[in-house]
């Protein structure tokens, strides 16, 4: 299972069709003495969406940093489509740049370049990265742009436009680089109420497009809808996992229901 | 209302300056030396001499000297910016491969910002010619001069640019790097053009500093500025001369003290607005 089919690129993922997407197992990582993930074992199909929940802290946005390499893990192991991507069972040197290209994150900060248009933004990977000419790659966005009624604010520059505009641009560029999957981390968390909506009808068209996608998020409802499967994260382990309608419903875990309980009583589902 | 009051404030402002600024003349006018002072260091007659120079009488313009001084500084600061900016890079560097030039790096900071310009400058201006290195050793005092001038102020420039970067969120890293930008493209495009843009002011306060440091180049003998006005005093016995030379560097740094001032407020203005989102 090590570094078998480099080729394994866009448009030849049939070929992976019995193995995972994604596959996580026994995934541990700390920052200090303080353990975050402790033990993760989890499995994505292709074209499937995964919600991850749980309260702060669970370690829902680390277990995603570490799955796009942005954190080193201490123990277990990451594939990607069948090639092991982190940990112990790796070859010499992963070409993480390379992961990184197949895998696409949207923070919950947004994380823009405040110093480059909004077309710029998204061209940027695309050229430096996949080796595109500029004119590809401005066609590439501004398709991209348009489909998420962004095309009038390509020549802009972040600060001009609203939160959810900003979150949208973000996915956007992620999805520039035609990633197999894509990483969603919380990315509704810093917007006003009323900007939500639209980027969840954003990540629903990504869901129904086939985008296999793993997503933390504190919104309940959305995850109910478009979850093919739902993990419940406690203190750095997946407690618990379902498809929606019998997490949500039929918890098993105590845990699970005790932190259901909380937000039912907040009034966020 | 408001109108009467700003009226009022500038009103008031004006009379203090006034009052100030005539209780300063006064005092210098009714000086018991104040005519000495004033005849050796306030003549008109000579500032206008030591200004146009006359090689004849044996001393040169203090005007056409700071041309020197003009393209020393130019020249200083676009190596400056270079140099400064590698050492930057090299010192915010990670990874055991650049570890040599890293500390490289930061033994040239230390001792580059520990000596004296005046030493660096007599070190290159005497020590290179020494050393008999055939067109190395065979350049103008000048040359030798903003070579020291790039030595020195490299270091100081190199920590703004390292201030600027570690300015920049380690958020944005994390975005360039998830897209698959190597490290060094995610400097080159991401984080050096956020970081540059936020140390301006103090790059600008550095090079203020810089177009008045190029006098000292005058201490090997090449004829700026103030080396002129030295040669005019000397010459003809009054000091009117260094008063010309003040005024032209005054006449130089003061529209870039301005220029960074106006950078400053407009970067608060654009923070401020950025805030407001």
């Amino acid at each position: 299972m090590a570094r078998t089919d480099e080729g394994a690129g866009p448009g030849t993922g049939e070929s992976a069709s019995t193995a995972q997407a994604l596959r996580i197992e026994g995934l541990r990582k700390s920052f200090g003495p303080q353990e975050v993930l402790r033990g993760i074992d989890l499995a994505v199909a292709p074209h499937e969406v995964v919600c991850l929940i749980g309260a702060s802290g669970s370690g829902k946005s680390t277990l995603l940093r570490c799955v796009n390499l942005l954190e080193r893990i201490d123990a277990g192991t990451i594939w990607l489509d069948g090639q092991a991507i982190a940990g112990s069972v790796t070859g010499a040197g992963v070409d993480e740049n390379m992961v990184r290209r197949h895998v696409g994150i949207v923070f919950q900060s947004f994380n823009l370049f405040p110093h480059m248009t909004v077309e710029r933004n998204v061209t940027l990977a695309p050229v430096k990265v996949l080796g595109l000419s500029r004119a590809e790659a401005v066609a590439r966005a501004t398709e991209l742009l348009d489909r998420f009624g962004l095309g009038e604010k390509r020549a802009d520059y972040p600060d001009r436009l609203s939160g959810g505009q900003q979150q949208r641009v973000a996915i956007v560029r992620a999805l520039a680089m035609q990633p197999r999957l894509m990483l969603l981390d919380e990315v509704t968390s810093a917007l006003d109420p009323e900007l939500v909506a639209d980027v969840l009808d954003v990540i629903r068209e990504l869901a129904e497009g086939g985008m296999t996608m793993l997503i933390a998020t504190h919104e309940m409802g959305f995850a109910r809808d478009i979850a093919s499967r739902v993990c419940f994260l406690s203190d750095g382990q997946i407690v618990e996992q379902a498809p929606p309608a019998r997490l949500f419903s039929q918890p098993a875990d105590e845990r699970t229901r005790r932190f259901l309980r909380r937000i039912i009583d907040a009034g966020r589902l | 209302m408001l109108g009467d009051r700003s009226r009022r404030g500038a009103a008031l402002s004006t009379a203090s300056t006034v009052v100030v600024l005539g209780a300063l003349a006064a005092a210098f006018l009714l000086a018991p030396g104040s005519g000495q002072v004033r005849h050796t260091f306030f003549n008109p007659a000579d500032m206008w001499r030591s200004f146009v120079g006359d090689p004849k009488a044996g001393y040169y313009s203090v005007g056409e000297a700071l041309w020197l001084n003009i393209r020393m500084f130019i020249a200083a600061e676009v190596l400056i910016l270079i140099v400064a900016l590698v050492v930057a890079v090299v010192r915010q560097s990670t990874g055991p491969v650049l570890l040599p030039l890293r500390a490289v790096a930061t033994v040239y900071v230390d001792v580059a910002r520990g000596v004296p310009l005046i030493l660096i400058i007599f070190a290159l201006g005497y020590g290179v010619p020494a050393l008999q290195l055939g067109a190395i050793s065979s350049q103008s005092v000048a040359v030798y001069g903003v070579a020291a001038l790039v030595l020195s102020y490299s270091a100081y420039v190199a920590e703004v640019y390292r201030a600027g970067i570690a300015s920049v969120h380690r958020s944005q890293v994390a975005a360039a790097r998830s897209l698959g930008l190597s490290q060094w493209t995610s400097m080159r495009y991401v984080i050096l053009p956020q970081a540059v843009r936020n140390v301006i002011p103090p790059l600008l306060n550095d090079f203020i500093s810089l177009q008045k440091d190029t006098a000292q180049v005058g201490l090997l003998g090449a004829i700026e500025a103030n080396k002129a006005a030295e040669i005019y005093s000397s010459t003809v016995f009054n000091y009117s001369s260094f008063v010309v030379a003040a005024i032209l560097f005054l006449l130089l740094t003061i529209p870039l003290a301005r220029f960074t001032d106006h950078l400053i407020r407009r970067d608060q203005a654009r923070r401020l607005a950025g805030a407001g989102q």
